[in-house]
This record gives C-alpha cells, sequence and structure tokens, in this order.
C-alpha cells in the first residue's frame, strides 16, 4: 500500500481518491440519491442551488445532483465494459498471435489492420446504424475498436519476451502453450495491460459521452454525462449552464484523473497513446 | 519501393473496409430489404429501384462489386429517406467538413508543437503553466469544449456566431474558428505534451551535450539538434491526431449544427438512411487511411534511417 | 603546466541528500602530455573530463579549481565559454553512433564544428573537412561526407570524431574511452591515429580508460583513480614494476596480459 503510494505520488493519490469518489458514488446512487434522476416537475425548473437540490435543478425540473448520481454509473460501466473486453480479446490475441507466429501472427495482424483503417467513433456509428442506438452497442462496437491497439501493444512486449530462455525452455520440455503463456508470459505483459486498461479506460469514457451526446448512446430520459451535456445545450445557451458545465466537469475530472494514474502506473507519458 | 508498398497496402485495406461498410447491413435482423426500408410505407416502384440499387436479386459478391464499382465511379446511390443522390448530398458537405479538419489540423500544429517547445525549453512558470494546462487539455471532450466556447464567446461575448458556416472565404473562417478550436483542443493538449516530452529529452542527447561541447552556439544546437529530432517522433503523433479528427468532426458539427458530413452522418442513422451512411463511412475511412499513409511517408522522409533499418 | 585541476570535487543531488562522485582531484597536464586516467566503472573518471568541459549534469555541485593556460574555467560562461569549448578542448566520446546526430549526414557534423563553433566560413569549413577525413586516414571521402552515422561503422564514425576533434587543433584533447566500444582490430587502428595526431599537432590529452595497457601503451604519465579518488599518479613503467596503492597492484595483476604471459614477450608496447 504504501509503496503504492509512493509510485502514485501527492497528485497521484488525490487522482485516486478522486476516482474513488466518483466511483462510490455511481455505486451507492440508488441509496445516496436524494431524487428519481428521470422525474421532475416543471414548476421546479431552472432552480438554483439550495437545501433541497443540492446543484439545483434542469430545464425539466429534475435535481442535477441526483443525476450526476445515476449518471455516474452509465458513464462508468460503458467504459468498465469496453475495458475489459479489449484487454481479454486483445491480450489472447496477442499472445496466441505471439506463440504461434508465422501464419496465425499473420492472420490476426491482417485483421487487425483492417479495424485500424476504422477511426473508433466511425466502427461505433456503423454498428449502431444496423443495430440501434443503445449503450450497449456502442460499447460493445467501441470494445473492438480498441482490440487492435491492445494488442499490437501487447504484442511487441511479448514478442521480446517470447524468445527468451525462461520461455524456451519449458517449450522444449514439451509443457502446452497455454500453460508456459498463463505462467510466464502473462504476468510479464500484466502491468502493461493494467496501463493500457487505465488509460483506454479514459479515452472510452469520452468517446462513449460523445456517442450519447450524438443521441447515438444512452437513450433519454436516462442520466448520463454525455447525455446531460448535450440536452442541457440549449439550457447553457439560455442562461443555464449548470446542466451541462456540472456533467462536463464531472468527465474532464475522472478523465484527468485516470490518465495521472495511468501514467503513474505505467511510467511514461499517457497523453496520446492508446495503449 | 518504400511508397508503392504502402499505397498497395492502403488500397487493400480500403478494399477490405468496403466490404465491411458493405455487408453490414447484412448484419442486422430480418432482410436487407426490410432493413433498408425500415419499415417506412414505400411504393412498389421504390421498392424495386432499392432492389435496382442494391442488386437484391442477384448473388451476394455480384452485388458487393456492382455497389463498389458504382460507388468509385461516383454513385453513391440514392438516399433511403428522400430520393436524392447520395452523391450529391455529400458534396454540399464536403467542403464545410473539409475547412473545418485543415482548420483544427493547423490549431493542433501550430498551438501543439509551439506550446510544446516553449515548455520543453524554458523551465519555470511557463513550462509548469504549460504542463497543467495540457494534462488537463486532453480529459476535456471535444462535444464539452465546444459547448463552453460557444457559451463564453458566441452566446456570451458575441464574438463569434452561434451555428452555420458562412459564405464567403473569411466569414468561412469566422464561422468555424470556434468549432476548429473545440475540435483541436484535446489533441493541441496531447501534442503539447509530447513535444515537451521530447525536447526535454534531446536536450539532454549525447549528439546535443556534445554539440555544446564543441561550442556550437547554443541557438543553433537548440534548433538544428534539439527542435529539429524532437520533430520526429512529434510528426508521427500530430499526424495520428489530424487523422482523428475525422471521426471528431461529427461531434462538433453537431454542437455547433454546421452543414457537413458529420451532421449528414448522424441525421442518417437517426433516420435510418443507410445508404447515406455507407457512402459517408467509405468517404471516411479513404480519408482516414490516406492521411495515415502521408504521415507515415512524411516520416520516411525526414528521417534517414527509415527504408534502411526496420523501425519497430 | 597546460591544464591544472586542484581540489576538484563534485557532488549530485539525489533523493535526500548528495551523493559524492569527485574528491578532492587534483593532476595535471604540461603542453603536448598524454596523461591516463585509468580505474573501473564508477570511478568518476569520467565526471572529470565533463567538468573540465563543463558538461557536468544540471543538478552537480562542484568546488576546485580548474586552470587552463591561466583561464579559470569552472568561472566561465556565456561566450567565453563557448570559445573555450571551440578553440581550445576537444573532447573524443565513447559512442560514436549517439554523439553524432542521426539525421544529419557527416558533412554537418564537420562543418559545423568547423563553421558555427570555430568561426570559420562555410566554404573553407567544407575543403578543410575532406582534408581532415583524409588525415585520419579515411578513403572515398566524398562518400563518407555524403554519409549517414547509420551507414558507417564505429571505427569509421570514430575516425570522423577524431577529425572534428583535431580540426581547431585544440591545446587538449580529452578521450573518454573512445576505443571501449570498437573490436580489438579497429581499436588498434584508431589508437594509432588518435596517436599519431596528436603528436603530430602538440596536443595534450587526458585519456580515460578502464585498460591500464593501452594507458601504458600511449601515455606519458598514468593516474589511477577509485571511488572518486586519485589513489597513485607516476610513469607506466613504475606503476607496473613498483605500484605503491594496493588498488594499483590489484589493476596490474587482473590485467588479462599479466594472466596470460609476461608483460616481456610482446605486448601492447
Amino acid at each position: 500500500m504504501k509503496r503504492f503510494a509512493a509510485r502514485m505520488g501527492p497528485i497521484g493519490m488525490v487522482a485516486v481518491v478522486i476516482v474513488a469518489i466518483v466511483v462510490l458514488g455511481a455505486v451507492l446512487a440508488p441509496i445516496i440519491a436524494p431524487y428519481d434522476p428521470t422525474i421532475g416537475s416543471v414548476t421546479q425548473r431552472y432552480l438554483g442551488p439550495s437545501l433541497e437540490h443540492l446543484l439545483g435543478t434542469d430545464q425539466a425540473g429534475r435535481d442535477i445532483f441526483s443525476r450526476l448520481l445515476w449518471g455516474a454509473r452509465s458513464s462508468l460501466v460503458g467504459p468498465l465494459v469496453v475495458v475489459t473486453i479489449t484487454a481479454v480479446i486483445g491480450t489472447t490475441l496477442a499472445l496466441t498471435s505471439v506463440w504461434w507466429g508465422g501464419f496465425v501472427d499473420s492472420s490476426i495482424s491482417r485483421v487487425l489492420d483492417l479495424l485500424f483503417a476504422f477511426p473508433n467513433l466511425l466502427l461505433a456509428v456503423l454498428a449502431i446504424s444496423v443495430f440501434g442506438a443503445s449503450l450497449t452497442t456502442a460499447a460493445l462496437a467501441l470494445s473492438i475498436a480498441y482490440i487492435p491497439y491492445t494488442a499490437r501493444v501487447i504484442r511487441s512486449t511479448a514478442l521480446r519476451e517470447r524468445n527468451l530462455p525462461y520461455i524456451k525452455s519449458p517449450q522444449l520440455q514439451g509443457i502446452s502453450g497455454i500453460v508456459i503463456t498463463a505462467r510466464h508470459l502473462l504476468p510479464n505483459v500484466a502491468p502493461l495491460i493494467v496501463t493500457g486498461a487505465t488509460i483506454n479506460f479514459g479515452f472510452a469514457m469520452i468517446e462513449l459521452a460523445a456517442l450519447s451526446f450524438l443521441g447515438l448512446g444512452v437513450q433519454p430520459p436516462d442520466a448520463d454525462w454525455g447525455l446531460m451535456v448535450s440536452s442541457g445545450q440549449q439550457s447553457l445557451i439560455s442562461g443555464y449552464p449548470a446542466e451541462s458545465v456540472l456533467a462536463g466537469l464531472c468527465i474532464v475530472i475522472t478523465v484527468a484523473s485516470l490518465g495521472y494514474i495511468g501514467e503513474r502506473l505505467g511510467g511514461r507519458s499517457a497523453a496520446g497513446r492508446k495503449a | 519501393m518504400f511508397v508503392v508498398r504502402r499505397l498497395l497496402a492502403l488500397v487493400g485495406v480500403l478494399f477490405a473496409s468496403s466490404f465491411l461498410v458493405f455487408s453490414a447491413m447484412y448484419a442486422a435482423p430480418g432482410s436487407p430489404e426490410n432493413f433498408l426500408v425500415q419499415g417506412r410505407t414505400v411504393t412498389p416502384e421504390v421498392l424495386a429501384a432499392i432492389r435496382e440499387q442494391y442488386s437484391l436479386d442477384d448473388p451476394f459478391f455480384v452485388r458487393f462489386w456492382n455497389w463498389l464499382t458504382n460507388v468509385l465511379q461516383g454513385d453513391f446511390g440514392q438516399s433511403l429517406t428522400n430520393r436524392q443522390p447520395v452523391g450529391d448530398l455529400l458534396a454540399n458537405r464536403l467542403p464545410t467538413t473539409l475547412t473545418l479538419v485543415l482548420l483544427a489540423a493547423i490549431i493542433i500544429a501550430v498551438l501543439g508543437i509551439g506550446l510544446g517547445i516553449v515548455a520543453g525549453v524554458r523551465d519555470g512558470i511557463v513550462d509548469k503553466v504549460i504542463l497543467l494546462g495540457s494534462s488537463l487539455g486532453f480529459a476535456v471532450p471535444t462535444f464539452f469544449a465546444a459547448l463552453l466556447l460557444m457559451s463564453i464567446f458566441s452566446v456570451g461575448l458575441g464574438w463569434f456566431p452561434v451555428f452555420g458556416s458562412g459564405d464567403g472565404f473569411f466569414d468561412r473562417i469566422w464561422h468555424l474558428a470556434l468549432p476548429a478550436l473545440a475540435l483541436a483542443l484535446p489533441s493541441a493538449a496531447v501534442v503539447a505534451r509530447i513535444t515537451r516530452t521530447a525536447i526535454r529529452e534531446e536536450r539532454d542527447s549525447e549528439h546535443s551535450v556534445m554539440a555544446i561541447a564543441r561550442g556550437v552556439p547554443a541557438r543553433i544546437v537548440l534548433q538544428r539538434h534539439v527542435v529539429r529530432n524532437s520533430m520526429l517522433p512529434v510528426s508521427t503523433i500530430v499526424g495520428v491526431h489530424i487523422a482523428g479528427l475525422i471521426a471528431g468532426s461529427f461531434v462538433v458539427e453537431y454542437a455547433f449544427t454546421l452543414d457537413g458530413l458529420g451532421t449528414l452522418l448522424v441525421g442518417a442513422v437517426q433516420r435510418k438512411d443507410f445508404a447515406v451512411v455507407q457512402a459517408i463511412a467509405i468517404i471516411l475511412v479513404a480519408g482516414f487511411g490516406i492521411i495515415n499513409l502521408a504521415v507515415d511517408l512524411l516520416y520516411a522522409a525526414i528521417d534517414p534511417r527509415v527504408g534502411t533499418k526496420k523501425a519497430s | 603546466m597546460m591544464l591544472d585541476i586542484r581540489s576538484l570535487s563534485l557532488s549530485i543531488a539525489v533523493d535526500g541528500g548528495e551523493k559524492s562522485i569527485l574528491r578532492d582531484i587534483s593532476l595535471s597536464i604540461d603542453r603536448g602530455e598524454a596523461v591516463g586516467l585509468v580505474g573501473e566503472s564508477g570511478s568518476g573518471k569520467s565526471m572529470t573530463l565533463r567538468s573540465v568541459l563543463r558538461t557536468e549534469p544540471r543538478n552537480a555541485t562542484v568546488t576546485g579549481v580548474i586552470t587552463l593556460d591561466g583561464v579559470d574555467v569552472l568561472a566561465l560562461k556565456g561566450e567565453p565559454l563557448r570559445q573555450l569549448r571551440a578553440h581550445q578542448i576537444a573532447m573524443i566520446a565513447q559512442n560514436p553512433h549517439a554523439v553524432l546526430n542521426p539525421v544529419l549526414p557527416i558533412s554537418r557534423y564537420l562543418v559545423e564544428g568547423m563553421h558555427d563553433a570555430q568561426g570559420l566560413s562555410k566554404t573553407a569549413a567544407r575543403v578543410r573537412a575532406g582534408e581532415l577525413l583524409e588525415q585520419v586516414g579515411i578513403d572515398g571521402v566524398d562518400r563518407v561526407l555524403a554519409s549517414y552515422p547509420h551507414q558507417l561503422s564505429g571505427g569509421m564514425l570514430q575516425r570522423v570524431v577524431i577529425a572534428g576533434a583535431i580540426a581547431g587543433k585544440p591545446s587538449l584533447i580529452l578521450a573518454d574511452e573512445p576505443t571501449t566500444a570498437l573490436d580489438v582490430t579497429t581499436q588498434a587502428e584508431v589508437m594509432a591515429i588518435l596517436d599519431d595526431c596528436r603528436r603530430e599537432l602538440g596536443m595534450a590529452l587526458l585519456f580515460v580508460t578502464h585498460d591500464l595497457d593501452l594507458a601504458a601503451a600511449v601515455c606519458d604519465r598514468i593516474n589511477v583513480m577509485k571511488d572518486g579518488v586519485i589513489v597513485e599518479t607516476g610513469e607506466p613503467d613504475q606503476l607496473r614494476d613498483r605500484p605503491a596503492h594496493p588498488y594499483t597492484k590489484e589493476l596490474m595483476d587482473s590485467r588479462p596480459a599479466s594472466v596470460m604471459w609476461s608483460p616481456d614477450a610482446g605486448g601492447t608496447k
């Protein structure tokens, strides 16, 4: 624990606390949110912050604080799904590629190259146009889009390890590939997977929010930070920025914190590199 | 030769991508016709036209081939919702999107690299401010930046128009300034950060230190050794981000209600007009591929080591 | 005395304090003399060279006096320091591939040294570059000038570096393990060229190496260094036959030559 704190540094620890608060807020939303996020009263629109409505209300009279709490759930779940699928499938593909080499490696690389040719959001939009707009479709599509990035990074590291004696000798002894990969290769790429997942989480969060913003992800009246930024746009223009700005800030703070944590974990600049 | 190989690779990928885009509609449940029509009531003539457009009577690969050859000749078929030729719709929207992406690209390069160099070369307050700004900047989603800029500078201060893309060269730039800035912001932040790191690494590189040790004036060392060498990794990143602008532009266009390809795409998805979606998708993939290829070629041009040694 | 180092101490700021790298180093070199600085890695020999050139790390604290031709090197800054580096001292480092900028051709490296640093006109510099390469024994001068560092071998590159170093006819050459990264045959060649050029132009040499035999072959005097301190100074024969300090004796005994055959039957001299 102490080593972790040292690795993170003072700012990193603040970031960890922030992320922890966000996660707690999301998990405990059903319990701590004072109001139902989807129900509002027209007579209560655009109220300023008060004891009853900690952050005020939006244009439909819904409590913003509750919406932020509930919104945290979809804003976090989506990226979590993306990151998990990407990590699992990406790593599996990479390690399989590295282990078998040759034809398997080049075939997998070809397929991944094809995915690389699509900008992530486009792949998601394409999937949504076929299967309909929902958080699930968006998350699944984005997972597929992210896989090649993870696979590439894991593959290049695993490739270096592949020919080292500690891998080759059990192979020569006839131990099965799966066992060697799991017992020896995997632990050595594990830190890379974790760092990549942390960074990808932030990117996924932003891209999923963007999709919700476009009306192609989470659908109203559900609460979601990206969706809130969008639905709050008119209010913002009319002079009631609370909903958009607060939701947007939630995204910024969470992603910035995750980015910083990912950097400290990985020891190199996270900005810009999809892992 | 290097260039030829990459071009062939690009063509191959584009071919495969177009196949993916084309066959996507078959992934949906139900028959392709139902999917394309999406429950709208249509006359038998229109239905026949759709069957014709997609050669639904023919075997699968014939359909794909027909579609592909049409696309390569510029015939994207007709919009499924308003029977307009898709090609025309695209042609109308393309200039706005292109201008937007170009402006954003310039901002990323100039602002991102510029600030990165300043932060890399100086220590002290300037560096800290730029570092902080770029570390936060990358976390700001484009759409949020768009909204903030809009509320402060358009609605609030009235310096820029709120929507639309204007006529004429300067009017257009004035209209697209805020959207381009919003689009460029997160990428510029990342580029600034990476540039700063690259500059600092080059400052401490042996050839830079040795140049100083040989008495080469500091200003020349900075230019010729530090900045020039750091442009190698930086140009790759800038290129990647410029390519990424293609996707990001949808969001900004939507936020600012611009008449670009992005709003057309989003509208088409909402209206389930798959013909338009396909057309835009294939164009965007092509654009993405071309930009990526250009970046690779640029890198090969400035680094003499590429081509002789395989860069991993 | 041309170069006079007196009580040079250097420490680096590390987490929780200062780490001492050099302690009270004193040595001197006369005009045209070759002096060796021998020790294992970490003994501080490279840092001593860097102190003379003032390229020590940013977080280092330096005390002591370094005088070159009467000028206090440690007090110099800005333009005077640059002039010193350009005209009076030259350094040859261990890895030529790192010293040369990989994206610039060889001609640029040499012209930069003569034109940007030493003030020669570009045309004169270019002509001189060719002459210098011939002087260090390179054939196909034009081809080499147009090449990039990655296209040339280590030995070739090191000759280029030597060419660049002697260009301004400096009074002092600092050589930091110049042949360690090269294979054995090339080592001998490069060493020979360095020695020849040096003697021809009457330049002093401060030669840093971990190889005692190599130092003995080239230097008039040798300083033995361990853990940031000079433990013994003397002429090569003296150190070999009558080492005063136990560490010198250790170094002597661990030379491959002394293990395999007697110092009089062949060897490096």
